[in-house]
């Protein structure tokens, strides 16, 4: 029993800390999903510049300064990408607003490629999140402890936010019915900004922690990530945090064990075979809303 | 008579392409009742909808207290005064009661708790269901809610698209009972219905709306006894 353990427990470890940083930027579908109805297909590709960046702005500045600047920028960047790209199309058919989305995703990874000439770049040390660490019989790095952890305390921040604080309940307004809140008051876009600075400040945080464990960055980095987050998301039931949260780590835990199990080819497959069952046994996911309009 | 809260000149709305009021205007006298009537489509919600700042007119001018007020957004119309309860309540389903009102407060920075009391007091049902998700509510109350909310904004001018809409008859009354104990509070109405007969029973001053036109005004009892209003309106 002991040796099954010590001889999975690295898997299971792995498991936990990338079902976390799917959970972060998992939360950035779910919300702008909950707000606007949109699949945000540029998403992933957010969190792969939020790594680039990293890796250029460490060339010049120091590593803290440069995690700061890391977080700021991609922030403004999903600010920009929805007042340039999404809210001028707010009264048109949501098909558009998913293609506008599917354009901005090629276009970041495009000029992407177009910055580092499709050379993978060499994503920096983080010394914290680098340090190699012992877990009973595991060695791992430090990351992998402060994943599950960091993304514990920032969803239940979050959860608090939307539950009990203004612009929580706000986004919780805006998110069933756009006329009324205005009617209230509520300035529509504001909120709609705000979903999209709470998404990408949790998918720069997420880039660092993925980022490190993978050592290197390329223009589709963000798409995998960004499509497990997705159908995580979905897993969940689009709309909802707790329930983007558990799909994450459910996710990540079980392609984690699957490569322990030595079917490593297979598990990516496996995250795909459970949207296809997910959408056909049940379409609203875990958490999915629930009707409860009355007319 | 004192200068009107509220007044609209030669108001013109589009609405999907096509002109769902075609220049009315009309006078709203602070603290009193007024209520256009007329059939669907008679561009009574049209009205409303630009004066609250949600579409905005294609001509004509609404002035607020004397000052133009036309195509101004919603916030900045509901922080001057003019809030307006929506045609079939919309309340927001899976907010609670309690911050289903407290929305309605939304661009308030002083204390809601003595308006809260108020809205309870007219409201004793709300109360009880304090924490209940506003979706779980029935007709009745979810109109009750409707109303409570646009109150917590504390307006000078209420406005109600069919506030009667969908409701058994005994509700309807109690619904009108309110409005007219609001109403005594200093708030201004101006409301719209197609259950004439209740709303001009209620009113200071009624105007019928056909097609987009103001085509009869007086006052409410007046057009209550009308012939031309009876035969169309009130199906006597």
């Amino acid at each position: 029993m002991s040796a099954w353990i010590s001889a999975n427990l690295p898997y299971l470890l792995a498991g936990i800390s990338v079902g976390g940083q799917y959970a972060l930027i998992a939360i950035g579908y779910t919300m702008v999903y909950g707000i606007l109805r949109l699949i945000n297909f540029a998403h992933g590709d957010v969190f792969m510049v939020a790594g680039l960046i990293m890796v250029y702005a460490t060339a010049s500045l120091p590593i803290y300064i440069s995690v700061i600047l890391v977080v700021v920028a991609t922030v403004l960047l999903g600010v920009v990408i929805e007042k340039v790209a999404y809210k001028p199309l707010r009264s048109a058919p949501r098909m558009s607003v998913m293609i506008s989305a599917i354009g901005v995703s090629y276009l970041l990874q495009n000029c992407a490629l177009y910055f580092t000439g499709g050379l993978p770049q060499v994503y920096p040390n983080i010394p914290f999140l680098s340090k190699v660490v012992q877990v009973g019989p595991a060695t791992t790095k430090m990351v992998t402890i402060v994943t599950p952890i960091l993304t514990l305390v920032l969803v239940f921040a979050l959860v608090a936010l939307i539950k009990y604080t203004k612009v929580g309940m706000a986004m919780r307004a805006v998110s069933r019915d756009f006329e009324t809140s205005e009617l209230m008051g509520i300035k529509i876009n504001n909120v709609i900004s705000m979903t999209f600075v709470i998404g990408c400040f949790l998918a720069a945080v997420g880039s660092l922690l993925y980022f490190t464990n993978y050592n290197s960055v390329i223009p589709t980095s963000g798409a995998m990530p960004g499509l497990k987050a997705f159908v995580a998301a979905v897993f969940g039931g689009i709309g909802s945090v707790p329930g983007a949260v558990i799909g994450a780590f459910i996710i990540g835990i079980c392609e984690n064990i699957i490569k322990g199990l030595g079917w490593t080819v297979f598990s990516d497959a496996f995250t795909f075979v459970l949207l296809i069952v997910i959408l056909l046994v049940k379409p609203t996911g875990i958490f999915g809303e629930k009707a409860t309009d009355k007319v | 008579m004192s200068e009107p809260i509220l007044s609209i000149q030669n108001l013109q709305v589009n609405y999907g392409g096509i002109e769902a009021v075609k220049g009315i205007s009309f006078d709203v006298p602070e603290g009193e009742i007024v209520t256009l009537i007329g059939a669907n489509g008679a561009g009574k919600s049209s009205t409303l909808r630009s004066i609250s700042g949600l579409v905005k007119p294609k001509g004509g001018k609404i002035l607020y207290k004397g000052e133009d007020i036309t195509g101004k957004n919603p916030t900045e119309i509901v922080s001057r005064g003019i809030t307006l309860v929506p045609e079939g309540r919309r309340i927001f389903a899976d907010l609670t009661v309690k911050e289903n009102l407290r929305v309605g407060a939304y661009l308030r920075k002083d204390d809601i708790t003595e308006d809260m009391e108020w809205v309870f007091d007219l409201f004793p049902r709300l109360r009880e269901r304090e924490w209940q998700a506003g979706g779980t509510l029935s007709g009745g109350e979810q109109q009750m809610l409707a109303v409570g909310r646009a109150l917590m904004s504390r307006p000078k001018v209420m406005m109600m698209d069919e506030p009667s809409l969908g409701l058994a008859p005994l509700v309807v009354r109690e619904i009108f009972r309110i409005i007219e104990e609001v109403n005594k509070r200093g708030v201004t109405i101006l409301l719209i219905e197609q259950n004439a007969n209740m709303a001009l029973k209620t009113a200071d001053m009624g105007y019928v709306l056909e097609t987009g036109r103001i085509t009869m005004s007086g006052p409410g009892k007046e057009l209550l006894v009308n012939e031309d209003v009876k035969k169309a309106y009130l199906g006597t």
